[in-house]
């Protein structure tokens, strides 16, 4: 079996042109909803049973988030989440610039069924040169062929899609700050409840999904009941996109079933580089816990067995770390991120972060005592579920697991002010 | 310096544009875009002039804008050089060997991260994190365009071939 959804024209000739999405199938799915005027129940329902789960990052079951949409309410929008930036994940880039008529079926179905006639599709602004404009050309060839528009295929449904740009804001990924950025604010993440599916863009109920969720729709909504979730191996339901990374032979995006097992991952994308041992592996974006190396190798990539493994699926950017790996660099590196990308709104999450990358700077640089280990372990523990987003769980993650499983390394550098690896 | 900035025909076209995107009351939604296809035309930042503008443009207070301004790394509200160079060191790159890519470059054009060559041919841009190319590093962008799995040779071929 190789099923593919999202990167199915990834290896195409002029893989973004709507004639190729056509030739696969494309718009089939839009087409007979738009004729049938199919319920919008339905949709949601057939969401809901695939058991599709958002691929942003969160693993939120996608049908189930569109359930709480009030359907009376008058004005509605969908957001598409392209803002992709967590450190690791390079999976949205490609199917915006490979795949963008998928984005936008998918889009246009997930509008219908929660009743929003207006839908935006934020891309970070890093994307400007190459995934705005292939993005942007889809929207018009789309438009044209009034699959979009008023008077959808000339019924009486009309959809509106609009592309946004960012300026430069990881923590815009963040769906809440995604809404102040849309509304022309500072991306500052919102206090939940409310959730936006009641009081989102502009005040008015609003869905956000990941990229790879909403390209993910129209092959769910053209094939049986049944047909997505078969496609998983062992318990697991579906289909992800892993972006591989890191010391890695053929760093690449692999979509692969989930349940598959991490060592055939590992084989499709060429082994660890150069053949080197695996010492360790960040199996879902910058803000997952670290698994050793040993350890990934017995699990298989979806939720429930990484979640055993003590981490989580995440965004599935997949980072391999081979023997040569000094963690103390690594977390000293993600450490940073976290620093420079937190809003400051929070003061755990603002201090916090900061304290994290000092100390950790100190070590780095030969002037780390043992206590500061504590010191960091401390810090993670008062930042995780102190603040308003997850930017803060997630600085505040990295830091536990790799002193939890790397302790002797971290000890080593801060006794003989070296790296224990080079 | 103190003249007052005029936006233009052209910009005027294309803000519009954007504002045909938003509910008609949402004047702030236009901010982002309309700073970025200003810069754009201006040399790769804003001023104050600029903004002042802008704001009275889309009908909204100043401070509005400079929020934005200030918040979003793109936007630039000092002047740079003319060619933006962005090295990601984010933690998949910096297994590729990004650091060594980031040394070379400040050591090249005799700068470093945050500053400008005195030619203001470039621009080496402060704490670039990850660009979403990871299995691509190390990896840069030089005005938004992307160039890949870098080597010390491509990098200079790369600088060399730019105007
Ligand atoms: C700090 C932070 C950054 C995030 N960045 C992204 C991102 O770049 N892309 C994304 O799709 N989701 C991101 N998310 C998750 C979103 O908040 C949201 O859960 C997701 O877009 C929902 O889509 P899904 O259900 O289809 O996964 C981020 C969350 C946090 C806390
Ligand atoms: S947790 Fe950090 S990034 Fe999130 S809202 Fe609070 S300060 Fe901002
Ligand atoms: S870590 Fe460099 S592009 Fe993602």
């Amino acid at each position: 079996m190789n099923i593919k959804l999202c990167t199915e024209t990834f290896n195409l000739n002029n893989p973004a042109s709507m004639e190729t999405y056509i030739s696969l199938g494309g718009y089939e799915a839009w087409k007979k909803i738009v004729e049938r005027k199919s319920s919008k129940l339905e949709i949601i329902n057939k969401i809901k049973e695939s058991g599709l789960r958002g691929k942003g990052g969160a693993g939120f079951l996608t049908g189930l988030k569109w359930s709480f949409i009030p359907q009376q309410a008058k004005q509605k929008y969908l957001v598409c989440n392209s803002d992709e930036s967590e450190p690791g994940t390079c999976k949205d880039r490609d199917i915006l610039r490979y795949n963008p008529h998928a984005i936008i079926e998918g889009m246009l179905i997930a509008s219908y069924a929660i009743g929003a006639s207006v839908a935006y599709n934020y891309l970070r602004g890093e994307f400007l040169d190459e995934q705005w404009k292939v993005f942007n050309n889809a929207l018009e060839e789309a438009y044209k062929n009034n699959f979009i528009g008023k008077n959808i295929l000339s019924t009486n449904i009309s959809i509106e899609i609009y592309s946004l740009i960012g300026a430069g804001a990881y923590i815009v990924g963040e769906e809440t700050a995604m809404l102040e950025s849309i509304e022309g604010k500072r991306g500052m993440p919102r206090i939940k409840p409310p959730f936006p599916a009641i009081k989102g863009l502009f005040g008015k109920p609003t869905i956000i999904n990941n990229t790879e969720t909403l390209a993910s729709i129209p092959k769910i909504m053209l094939n049986n009941e049944g047909w997505y979730k078969d496609i998983g191996i062992g318990n697991s339901e579906g289909i992800k996109i892993f972006s591989m990374s890191g010391h890695i032979n053929k760093p690449n995006n692999y979509e692969i079933p989930l349940g598959t097992p991490f060592s055939n991952l590992l084989k499709l994308s060429g082994g660890v580089l150069n053949g080197n041992k695996l010492k360790a592996v960040i199996p879902g974006g910058s803000s997952v816990p670290v698994i050793k190396g040993e350890d990934m190798m017995m699990t298989t990539m979806d939720y429930p067995s990484i979640a055993k493994a003590g981490s989580m699926l995440g965004s599935g950017g997949v980072i391999i770390m081979d023997e040569t790996t000094c963690m103390v660099s690594v977390l000293h590196r993600i450490s940073r991120f976290y620093y420079s990308e937190s809003c400051g709104q929070c003061t755990p999450c603002r201090e916090g972060t900061g304290w994290l990358h000092k100390i950790l700077s100190n070590i780095l640089n030969g002037k780390g005592t043992l206590n500061n280990l504590d010191q960091l372990n401390k810090i993670a523990n008062q930042i995780e579920g102190h603040c308003i987003c997850a930017l803060g769980d997630a600085a505040a993650m990295p830091v536990r697991s790799f002193l939890k499983h790397f302790w002797h390394e971290f000890e080593y550098y801060v006794e003989k002010k070296e790296s224990m690896v080079s | 310096m103190n003249q007052k900035y005029v936006i233009n025909d052209e910009i005027i076209n294309q803000i519009d544009r954007v504002k045909r995107k938003f509910p008609e009351m949402e004047s702030k939604s236009s901010i982002i875009e309309s700073l970025l296809i200003i810069q754009h035309h201006n040399q790769g930042f804003v001023t104050k002039e600029i903004i002042q503008a802008l704001a009275k443009y889309l009908g909204i207070k100043e401070i509005d804008v400079f929020e934005v301004a200030t918040f979003y790394t793109m936007i630039n509200i000092k002047p740079v050089g003319r060619n933006v160079i962005a090295v990601c060191n984010n933690i998949s790159c910096m297994l590729r060997g990004s650091d060594n890519i980031l040394n070379y470059i400040e050591k090249k054009l005799n700068i470093k991260v945050g500053e400008s060559t005195p030619d203001k041919k470039f621009y080496l841009k402060d704490e670039i994190e990850c660009l979403a190319a990871c299995n691509g590093g190390p990896m840069m962008q030089v005005n938004h365009k992307n160039y890949e799995n870098l080597t010390l040779n491509k990098v200079d071929k790369i600088l060399e071939g730019i105007k």
